[in-house]
């Protein structure tokens, strides 16, 4: 039993991992006042290039500057949209969507279904591995996940113990006094989309290269509107994230698992699990019924325009 | 704002023949973009665009093909158009075709033996009540605790069409069939043909419902309340309109229509319900939208367009061209005219004069 509860823990992991890049870089995005919809086709995008790379040169390290480069590009024209033009980020979000789902498949058609030679393995930390089911849900991963124990207290500190987190806070509150101040609003926007645009390319490797070894259309199946979803209910915050990733990953480990014990309800309503469970928490956290207010960055989704102050 | 030679200005009124212009002309620059990628993958884009036109656009039977592919697109462009239009952002068209289909489909193919008009007006109603019921769910959510359309919808998706392959691979599945296929509906609900043309007569079932939509948003006093509470919300709840119950309508009535798609396209054109019939038309019907800039009759036009797109993706196909092609199309043709509408609000020109001037000014300054 206690072997079968830490396989679940360990499964949920990595689950969780898979989209908490891009939850985390969603947070970023948004804290600086872009609402980034495309989450699922920038993770298709990069689950799709990382493969690619793999496939090619069986090099991981080249793999995944090939999925920061490729997300990073993305948010390049993501920030270029939607800071410099103005246009409206909702349909922005939704054409990257459209865009990536289709590119992807494009360019993946003839590797699809195909096993990559290499994969992030897991790698037993010494010691800590040792202890008993701690090191077995913990410190028996690959190394997405061993970032991933790094990424989420580094970006809690960043946002709200350093001054660069301060000023992250403020663009998504008030650009237009940042503006006064001095600082580049626009330059900052461009760098946090771009950033968050690369993590989420990662969570799509995370798929591709990690929980997987091969690359199919559409393989992302909603993570990233579950990444997406998460970022309110974390009201912006790495930790919440974290939970909250964890407890969606143990929610669908859970659903694969009771399809092996109760075979009689069939597959497809195991599968909606994770959705489910996704809008329910999504109305908990955002619906107005709510006492206390979500913490939404009062700016997030209005384009800054020096003119309309 | 001033970039030295290049000036940029606030347009006030933008003539519909310049909006058109500009459209097309980003479009255009979509395609361009996109055959950077063509060649990337390997392909010549000049024979594969020109492969992909004269098979949809260029005979007709090729365009008879695309009126086909285009007619869920329709209404799937008709059910976003009019929930954008009050801003908001439904993209559950799919979960919405899907769940019409099925209600619609469930009478058609289990229903009682009615005369076939009753059978097809019963029909008709179920696949409307069956995606509006669906929309319903966000539109409450929206209305009355402000809850996120967008992401509502879009998980209503993945739900809807989970419980369309359940009925498919289980229930419904046709006997002696191993693809999640039902068995095909009475012949008689069949919709004709338009004469001999070619033409399924669910296209006037789309252009009705276009009609009906262009002349409800321009000349009722419900369409000019949608079009205040577009332009400012505060505004609209300050004069007293009933925002929430424009919410319910609207979102209602949009799912309703996307609904309708599974009507025509299991009357008109397969006969019968399959998993993963919207194959995407809901999405497709997002890109539509925009592009026609939610104009019920654009719509129409522009849905006619992307259904060439889709089905010349099969001629492209024995070049080795993979079919997602048509995807990516409709993602980079729809980034590039988000880009164009820029272009519609400021006028960009050039000038030496000005730079002069400018020159002269900061000399002064200096």
């Amino acid at each position: 039993m206690t072997a079968f509860i830490t396989s679940i823990c360990a499964a949920a992991i990595v689950y969780a991992v898979s989209i908490l890049y891009a939850a985390i870089g969603e947070i970023f995005s948004q804290r600086a006042g872009i609402m980034n919809l495309g989450i699922e086709g920038i993770m298709l995008m990069g689950a799709v290039s990382g493969f690619l790379t793999v496939y090619n040169t069986s090099n991981l390290v080249l793999a995944l500057i090939a999925v920061i480069l490729v997300g990073a590009l993305l948010g390049l024209i993501f920030a270029f949209l939607t800071v410099t033009l103005g246009a409206d980020q909702t349909v922005c979000g939704m054409a990257f969507l459209i865009f990536g789902s289709g590119l992807s498949g494009f360019i993946g058609k003839n590797v699809t279904g195909i096993a990559s030679s290499v994969k992030f393995e897991k790698i037993n930390i010494p010691l800590l591995s040792e202890i008993p089911v701690i090191g077995d849900i913990f410190f028996k991963q690959d190394l997405l996940v061993y970032f991933m124990y790094l990424i989420v207290p580094l970006s809690i500190f960043y946002i709200y113990r350093t001054r660069p987190g301060m000023i992250l806070r403020a663009l998504g509150e008030n650009p237009a006094a940042l503006d006064a101040a001095g600082i580049n609003v626009f330059a900052l926007r461009y760098a946090y989309v771009i950033f968050g645009c690369a993590m989420t390319a990662i969570s799509g490797a995370c798929i591709s290269l990690s929980y997987t070894n091969f690359w199919n259309e559409g393989m992302t199946g909603g993570k990233g509107w579950i990444a997406f979803s998460l970022v309110a209910f974390s009201r912006w915050n790495p930790a919440g994230a974290a939970l909250g990733a964890l407890l969606f990953g143990a929610i669908s480990i859970i659903g694969i698992n009771m399809q092996i014990y109760l075979p009689g309800i069939p597959s497809q309503f195991y599968g909606m699990l994770p959705y489910i469970a996704t809008v329910v928490a999504f109305i908990m956290t955002t619906g107005s019924f709510r006492k206390k207010p979500t913490e939404e960055p009062a700016a997030l989704c209005q384009k800054y325009d020096r003119e309309d102050r | 704002m001033n970039f030295g030679a290049i000036q940029i200005e606030k347009k006030q009124v933008v003539s519909l023949r310049s909006k058109i212009l500009n459209t097309v002309m980003f479009v255009l620059l979509g395609l361009a973009f996109s055959s950077v990628l063509i060649i990337a993958v390997g392909f010549n884009p000049i024979a594969v665009y020109s492969k992909m036109i004269s098979y949809s656009y260029l005979n007709l039977r090729g365009i008879n093909g695309s009126i086909k592919a285009g007619l869920p697109l329709m209404l799937c462009g008709l059910s976003v158009s009019i929930a954008f239009k009050m801003n908001l952002n439904n993209i559950g068209a799919e979960g919405q075709y899907a769940m019409g289909a099925i209600l619609g489909g469930a009478f058609a193919l289990f229903g009682p033996e009615l005369p076939i008009p009753v059978r097809l007006m019963v029909m008709f109603l179920l696949c409307a009540i069956g995606g509006g019921l669906w929309a319903m769910i966000a539109a409450l959510l929206k209305a009355y605790w402000n809850v996120n359309e967008t992401m509502v919808t879009l998980m209503q998706n993945y739900i809807a069409l989970l419980f369309m392959d359940y009925l498919c691979y289980g229930p419904w599945m046709a006997k002696k069939q191993t693809t999640p296929i039902s068995e095909p509906i009475p012949k008689g609900m069949y919709l004709p043909n338009i004469g001999n043309t070619g033409i399924n007569s669910g296209v006037l079932v789309a252009i009705a419902i276009a009609a009906l939509l262009y002349i409800f948003l321009k000349y009722t006093t419900a369409g000019y309340q949608i079009e205040v509470i577009r332009n400012s919300r505060k505004s609209a709840e300050y004069a007293g309109i009933n925002v929430r119950r424009y919410i319910l309508i609207v979102l209602g009535l949009s799912g309703a229509i996307a609904g309708l798609a599974g009507f025509v396209q299991i009357t008109g054109v397969v006969h019968r319900v399959q998993a993963q019939l919207p194959g995407g038309s809901g999405y497709t019907g997002i890109v539509i939208a925009y592009l026609s800039k939610f104009n019920p009759i654009a719509v129409i036009i522009v849905s006619i367009l992307m259904g060439g797109l889709e089905n010349s993706c099969a001629a492209v196909q024995i070049m080795g061209v993979p079919s997602q092609i048509a995807t990516m199309l409709q993602g980079s043709i729809m980034i590039s005219v988000i880009a164009g509408e820029f272009f519609n609000h400021y006028k960009i020109s050039f000038s030496k004069n000005n730079m002069i001037s400018q020159n002269k000014t900061e000399g002064v300054a200096q």
